[in-house]
């Protein structure tokens, strides 16, 4: 069999519609008689809420109700969102609860709903919506936090620890003991917010007459959601159906559920019609999640040939006020460290920590690029130490291909043994070296000094966990139109997913992507799901989509062989026909042959046939696949105005077999895009009291078309073993060597001055600074 | 106090009935004119998502109060450029060059990109990126964009 749409430059099934307006995002979901939503929210960083006072927004004409936590508690079975995925970790447990009832914990937190004709007569009746709040200490500093005099986050919480935990392995104390060399960095690293160009938005029917809850949501997880809705109704799962539209961008907070996923349609049952919101962007700077800061304490120990001995620290993680997802962002920031390199020994221990502020979940790499940051500023600082190329450095203590597959000694959160499973670690190095002309850089460097530009060369690997499991079903059905539909719990948001699976299915059918047709995200098709995250839906959805084609192609090449008389091996399938090879014209149309097991009342099925074209397949992997790459940047810095400029971006990566290769670009050029900006201009930023500084797209900068840099994509393909298509997952990896690559670059383009870079973000004033600060470090050092 | 105003979109009368004269363009022509081009990211004037043309020139819809728009005025959405069947040379470049991830800021880019193009139909490679800098585009596709932009200007 041909393989034809697998690992080809295929058009996007989704392109047409979008390019033309016929999107279906979630303002784009209308019904009649649709009513508007507008929520009041917490205007501050922690408060007690001592009284509500909704009478003045009633009074406004076109309004239709206000709802506050008091409304809600009798409808609810669960009154707080559970959400945490399990861990032996938490010291303690912080739900949202759906509208804060007698206590804000951060701005932003929704505490009433007001109900009205339109969203402007919502808006003026949330702002007549009288809270009275008594003012409470409101802590944001991570490390502050954890202290033993701080204030907490909840009132009448014991402390602000979350959870702790250490990933560790092998005998760290004795590596350190006897290493010939210890150097120690103090790391801040900072990401900022998911900023989907399409904010969060949730629309509700309840119909009294079948008794069933319909939401639209713009959630990467509608099955999760679905489920969740149920717990907190009390409800079965066939009363409630939730539906992903198109998404207008994911990036991670669009998988956690929100408390306006359970206020929304509560609002829809009580007030028996159809209730829609959309988030606005202000309220996607304060409501929706985000990553903040992570502290580092880390040290390395290496022989005197740079070989390491062992990895050491902690770190201290801001978890927000609530859990909304859990310890899984800075457990992979843990777990991540070591990948790419063979370290004997390390021990991070790991404190997450509660704070006012709106909740931390992952975004796009989820954890893992600080992990990668961690490491790769370790290892330029041995290479300048030890007066070691930095990239010679990196290749003596990379995994080497012939070790493949790696066990590493480490558990995954889920207890599972992490397995590097493919890929060739020193050679994506070098081919990421050879591109960017790293040999000869030197001699370019000095020329431009000579002429006073500053410009560095940076380097960073990287190895990232992809395609978590367990599973994620999908069903393939043939109809009698003769049209081919994929469904799928996987959520696209914007990744092209529906063509990748379309691809994949296509493959067994002819090829032909026009027949095919993709539901994903709508729990009525499918009963199980997960979504869409972390990577995984080539590698799951992907896999378990092959192996459902796979058989669908033969039984509806069996019953192509009873209906034309022939024998199984003549067939093949294409162009909507089951035909024999060697005589073309001898052929059954895929409608003919759906409609044959489609069922004649009376009339048997072709000999021994089960009825029906359809099959269902759930893929199941625990572990996961470890995409692997390198990066590396070329900056000027202008040491006048501390702005970087980069001249050069390289990424080389492997995710393994390659479904089409235009999609995959692309997605690994977006995530580098989201990197350079998390590097250089990303920072989400609140005062002392908890109050956000950086809530317009004016204040919080996005990487735009003349940031952009022309990113290089290298490529090779070690096929995964881990399932049947090689594949590994792609969506995140571009984010991984971005900020360490450009702080490497810049640390290089600033050598002259000594400069050293400990954090990310890092924006021109900072670098003024470091700037400065290294020249006052000189003076001292060797004053004239 | 509510009042009515038509207005020309693509070529034909829309009429909308706003309670506030001040509603952004945006609303009308989203909730009232049922177009589903132009779309909300930001509200203020800060993305471009929600560009449209009036007479020809780029405005942010969510930022134009509708009293500002007069019935003679001619608006055009990412739905009078062009169709499935009819595309604009812009919407064939950017599915040549696969320029669109999740889609959602399309519309502002094609719109921004179409009324530049037809100031300047043969833009360098930095000329566009200086006309498209304050789209923004989150899934990080701005490399092929203006690639998609150049390939237009050059059908
Ligand atoms: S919605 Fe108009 S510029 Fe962002
Ligand atoms: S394609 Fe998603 S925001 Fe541009």
């Amino acid at each position: 069999m041909s393989l034809r749409t697998f690992g080809n430059r295929v058009g996007r099934i989704e392109d047409p519609a979008l390019l033309t307006g016929k999107g279906r995002f979630i303002d784009d979901i209308k019904w009649p008689e649709l009513a508007h939503a507008a929520f009041v929210r917490s205007p501050f960083g922690h408060a007690a809420i001592t009284a509500i006072d909704t009478s003045a927004a009633l009074e406004v004409p076109g309004v239709f109700a206000v709802y506050t936590a008091a409304d809600f508690a009798p409808l609810l079975k669960i009154d707080r969102l559970i959400v945490g995925l399990p861990s032996p970790a938490y010291r303690q447990d912080v739900n949202r609860p759906v509208l804060a009832k007698d206590e804000v914990v951060h701005v932003g937190e929704p505490v009433a709903i007001v109900i009205a004709k339109n969203r402007y007569i919502a808006e003026d009746a949330a702002a007549l919506v009288n809270v009275d709040y008594e003012i409470l200490p409101a802590i944001g500093d991570a490390r502050a936090a954890l202290e033993k005099a701080s204030p907490t986050v909840h009132r009448g919480a014991p402390h602000n620890l979350l959870a702790e935990f250490d990933v560790a392995y092998g005998d760290v104390a004795r590596a350190f003991a006897g290493a010939p060399h210890v150097f120690r960095e103090t790391l801040w690293q900072h990401r900022g917010g998911g900023h989907s160009l399409e904010c969060r938005g949730a629309v509700a029917r309840y119909d009294a007459n079948e008794e069933r809850l319909t939401l639209f949501s713009s959630t990467q997880t509608p099955h999760t959601a679905m489920r969740l809705l149920c717990d907190m109704l009390g409800w079965d799962e066939h009363r409630v159906r939730v539906i992903t539209p198109d998404v207008g961008g994911g990036f991670g907070p669009k998988l956690i559920f929100y408390p306006e996923d359970v206020a929304v349609p509560l609002a829809a049952i009580l007030l028996q019609r159809p209730v829609k919101w959309v988030e606005d962007r202000r309220e996607h700077f304060v409501a929706t999640t985000q990553e903040r800061d992570q502290f580092w304490d880390v040290e390395i120990a290496v022989d005197s040939e740079a070989r390491i001995l062992g990895v050491r620290g902690t770190l201290i993680h801001e978890h927000g006020a609530y859990t909304a997802r859990g310890v899984n962002l800075p457990y992979e920031s843990a777990q991540t460290v070591t990948l790419a390199y063979e370290v004997p020994a390390y021990h991070l221990g790991v404190k997450l920590a509660l704070t006012n502020k709106v909740p931390v979940t992952p975004v796009r790499g989820a954890g893992q690029p600080q992990g990668a940051f961690a490491m790769e500023r370790l290892l330029d600082r041995v290479a300048r130490e030890l007066r070691i190329d930095r990239a010679e450095v990196r290749r003596r203590n990379l995994v080497a291909a012939e070790k493949m597959p790696y066990a590493k000694p480490l558990k995954s959160r889920g207890g599972m043994q992490v397995v590097l499973d493919s890929g060739n670690y020193p050679e994506m190095q070098r081919m990421v070296l050879d591109a960017v002309g790293w040999d000869d850089f030197r001699a370019r460097q000095l020329a431009a000094r000579a002429s006073g530009r500053y410009i560095g060369l940076g380097l960073a690997n990287f190895v990232k966990g992809t395609g978590r499991g367990p599973f994620e079903p999908v069903t393939v059905r043939l109809g009698p139109s003769g049209k081919i539909h994929i469904m799928t719990g996987a959520a696209a948001m914007g990744q092209s997913t529906k063509t990748m699976l379309a691809q994949i299915v296509a493959d067994q059918f002819g090829g032909a992507m026009d027949n095919i047709v993709v539901t994903a995200g709508d729990t009525a098709v499918i009963p199980m799901g997960m979504g869409g995250f972390n990577s995984r839906q080539a590698v799951m959805a992907g896999s378990s989509a092959h192996l459902a084609a796979v058989k669908l192609r033969e039984k509806t090449i069996a019953i192509g062989a009873k209906l034309l008389n022939v024998s199984i091996d003549e067939l093949d399938i294409d162009a909507g026909f089951v035909h024999v090879r060697a005589r073309p014209k001898i052929a059954a149309s895929l409608g003919d042959i759906a409609r044959s097991v489609a069922g004649i009342p009376g009339l048997a099925l072709p000999g021994g046939i089960a009825p029906g074209l359809e099959t269902s397949e759930a893929f199941v992997r625990d572990e996961m696949a470890f995409a692997n790459g390198a990066g590396a940047a070329e900056v000027e810095v202008d040491t006048e105005t501390g702005e970087v400029v980069i001249r050069k971006f390289v990424i080389a990566h492997d995710c393994g077999r390659v479904i089409n290769p235009m999609i995959v670009d692309g997605q690994i050029i977006g995530a580098a895009a989201h990197g350079i900006g998390n590097a250089l201009f990303e920072w989400m930023g609140f005062d002392a009291d908890c109050q956000p500084i950086t809530a317009t797209l004016a204040d919080y900068i996005l990487i735009t078309s003349t940031e952009t840099p022309h990113i290089e994509v290298l490529h090779m393909e070690s096929p995964s073993p881990l399932n049947p298509l090689g594949v590994k997952g792609v969506g995140e990896c571009g984010v991984m060597p971005s900020a360490p690559a450009i702080m490497s670059a810049i640390e290089d383009a600033l050598s002259p001055f000594g400069v050293k870079i400990t954090r990310t973000p890092i924006m021109p004033s900072e670098i003024l600074a470091a700037i400065h600060a290294a020249r006052r470090e000189k003076l001292r050092a060797d004053p004239l | 106090m509510a009042t009515t105003k038509t207005l020309r979109v693509n070529g034909k009368a829309v009429t909308a009935t706003v309670d506030d004269p001040a509603t952004p363009l945006l609303y009308v022509l989203r909730n009232d004119a049922g177009l589903h081009g132009p779309r909300f990211g930001c509200g203020l004037g800060q993305c471009g998502s929600c560009t449209v043309h009036i007479n020809g020139e780029p405005v942010r819809s969510c930022t134009r109060p509708l009293s500002s728009v007069g019935a003679r005025d001619e608006i055009v959405t990412l739905e009078g450029l062009g169709t499935k069947e009819k595309p604009h040379k812009l919407q064939t470049a950017f599915i040549e060059e696969q320029a669109v991830q999740c889609g959602y800021c399309i519309n502002g880019m094609i719109m921004q990109a179409a009324a530049f193009l037809k100031k300047n139909p043969k833009p360098s490679v930095p000329e566009i990126k200086t006309a498209m800098q304050n789209n923004l585009c989150r899934c990080g596709t701005h490399m092929r964009i203006v690639r998609a932009i150049k390939r237009a200007s050059e059908a």
